[in-house]
């Protein structure tokens, strides 16, 4: 079940360095937010702290609030696991279990859970490579290793993976950046199809994808490098590419610097 | 004359673009005279690999053809005797036995040494420790030998009390004769204790190599650290633990001088891993090669090859499980 997001003062490091500064938003449920920006800005380390992965890198720490609906990911008797489980994540580079095959990839964040019946699981596989629009392609090759599929078939495999166990919220870090423009198209009219059910971030440094598929867009950027990022503005994706209310906006989405 | 060549033309050749001159010219040597050794010694390896494996069957099946009961399933070895009757029955079994319950002790605790260098210690405390495993291994064989003798032998007197008392049940812990734990059971500890640190050391390697992509995967599902650990980290691992576990058997089976040293060495063969006495193909050579005469010594060569057969028997096994599971081995990821 979608669910919104709240953050509010925001700040994360790795070991001392302040790599996001003070990020505050709010993300609604059923929609797309891109999150654009130069490199180096903290785009990643911020979706990061999202589903409480950023704490896993040696040396990263977070302060602030991030509310899903009104609980706190960062409240004192939070598992970091159990916030894992219902925030799903999509890394830049395909990275499918390569030891398993493509049912038990799509299978492993139920297993994990442990609440699910062996009749059901085949259900729920079917349900999400085709919720993933990966279905037609493997049906026949289930038992096969998912590492033995392209690298948009890969992407896909783990889009059905994280959308398996029915997550809240669905995060996408630069999910098309290793893709070829087809299969690039085939996740965008995905994240279409998926918004209806997640709430889905996406990093993206593609501008025409950031238009295309978002409903809203956070615009970050840091003063100099080893300076901290910071979140410039965000506001309805047609807003920020039209008209946004802050100049190094328009400057970076024009192509004038970054 | 190759025909496809082009022909030749007055016309002098281009400059060449590559040549940098003498530089450039001394690496082709050095590429060249490398490549002489490289080849040379590999054929070198081959030549006195055969030449030995020629000398050790014929003198082998100089011995075998002698021998009056058979080779392979006789209890006794009086290759000097009349009849001559040898046979490696209790080698092998002796050999094979106290190699299983090393593996089965140490594999698992090497395992559980690799994950804790290689994913749960805190930096300043993986090092000391993967550097006391490699001292583990730094330790001469005589030395483990004269301490499994002189304190291990005593001390898992008490230990084989208890498991016959409680464990005989088993029939393995049965305990059917007298006598100190000069037995298999305290063998397949002390090889377990020698071969753990050739086998945490390569397990440690494989376990580190083992993506960060992939265990991220896991923890963004929601894994828990140890679950983690199962679905990253050991099924990347599993070809590695096979080849550890194949090196440390590899040691374990051909083992001398700490064998020789615990064992009360005697012809008997019982599974009652417990009972005093046995042997292995490598003590019973340690043991009786310089008292044996020329025939003698054929027929403990004859042995030592059978020894060396099982050591290949259990590397092309290893290979044959390693092969199978290549698909899904994480190499193409
Ligand atoms: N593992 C790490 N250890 C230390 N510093 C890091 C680590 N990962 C990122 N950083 C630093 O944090 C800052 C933000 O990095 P981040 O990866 O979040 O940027 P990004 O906006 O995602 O960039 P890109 O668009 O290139 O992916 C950078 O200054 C980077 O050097
Ligand atoms: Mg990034």
């Amino acid at each position: 079940m979608a669910k919104r997001i709240d953050v509010s003062g925001l700040t994360a490091f790795y070991g001392t360095h302040r790599a996001i500064d003070d990020i505050s938003m709010t993300v609604e449920p059923r929609s797309v937010t891109a999150f654009i920006g130069p490199s180096g800005c903290g785009k990643s380390t911020f979706l990061r702290t999202l589903n409480r992965m950023h704490e896993v890198t040696p040396g990263g720490r977070v302060e602030g609030k991030v509310l899903l609906d009104d609980e706190n990911l960062y409240g004192a008797n939070v598992d970091p696991v159990a916030v894992r489980r219902t925030v799903g994540m999509v890394f830049q580079r395909p990275n499918p279990f390569p030891t398993m095959s493509i049912f038990d990839n799509v299978a492993a964040g139920l297993k994990l859970n442990g609440k699910y019946r062996k009749n059901e699981l085949a259900n729920v596989v079917e349900k999400s490579l085709k919720g993933a629009n990966l279905w037609n392609e493997v049906k026949d090759r289930l038992n096969k290793p998912g590492s033995g599929l392209s690298g948009g078939q890969q992407q896909r495999l783990c889009i059905a993976r994280a959308i398996a166990v029915e997550p809240d919220v669905l995060l996408m870090d630069e999910p098309c950046s290793a893709l070829d423009p087809i299969s690039t198209l085939a996740i965008e009219d995905l994240i279409g199809e998926l918004k209806e059910r997640f709430t889905i971030v996406i990093v993206t440094h593609n501008m025409q994808q950031a238009a295309r598929v978002s409903d809203r867009t956070a615009f970050f950027n840091l003063s100099a490098v080893g300076q901290p990022g910071k979140l410039i503005e965000i506001d309805e994706t047609e807003r920020i590419f039209a008209n946004p209310s802050v100049q190094a906006t328009e400057d970076y989405i024009s192509g004038r610097f970054g | 004359m190759d025909t496809t060549t082009a022909p030749p033309t007055d016309a002098p050749p281009p400059p060449p673009v590559f040549d940098k001159g003498a530089p450039k010219a001394k690496k082709q040597l050095g590429d060249r005279i490398f490549l002489g050794l490289s080849r040379g010694s590999g054929i070198t390896l081959l030549v006195i690999m055969a030449a030995i494996a020629a000398f050790l069957t014929y003198r082998a099946m100089l011995a075998i053809s002698k021998d009056e009961t058979n080779f392979l399933t006789t209890f006794e070895w009086n290759p000097q005797g009349e009849p001559v009757s040898f046979g490696i029955a209790v080698l092998a079994f002796g050999t094979v036995v106290s190699s299983i319950i090393a593996m089965v002790i140490a594999v698992p605790i090497a395992i559980g040494i690799a994950l804790f260098i290689s994913h749960f210690a805190p930096r300043r405390l993986a090092a000391p420790i993967a550097y006391l495993v490699d001292l583990l291994a730094a330790v001469p064989s005589i030395i483990y030998g004269l301490w499994g003798a002189v304190f291990l032998v005593p001390y898992l007197d008490g230990l084989n009390k208890w498991l016959d008392e409680y464990f005989a049940w088993t029939y393995i812990f049965d305990k059917t004769n007298e006598g100190v734990a000069r037995n298999l059971f305290t063998v397949g500890i002390l090889l377990a204790i020698m071969i753990l640190p050739i086998i945490t050391n390569v397990i440690r390697e494989v376990f580190l190599q083992s993506p960060k992509m992939i265990e991220e995967a896991a923890l963004a599902l929601g894994a828990t650290r140890w679950e983690v650990i199962r679905m990253a980290v050991i099924p990347f691992g599993r070809s590695g633990i096979i080849s550890a576990s194949m090196l440390g058997l590899g040691r374990a089976l051909g083992e001398t001088m700490a064998v020789a040293v615990v064992l009360s060495p005697s012809f008997l063969l019982s599974f009652h891993i417990l009972d005093a006495g046995g042997g292995t193909f490598a003590q019973n050579i340690a043991a009786k090669f310089n008292e044996a005469n020329g025939f003698g010594r054929d027929a403990l060569i004859a042995s030592g090859l059978v020894l060396f057969i099982i050591t290949l028997l259990v590397n092309g096994a290893a290979r044959a499980i390693i092969a199978r599971r290549k698909e899904y081995s994480g190499a193409n990821a």
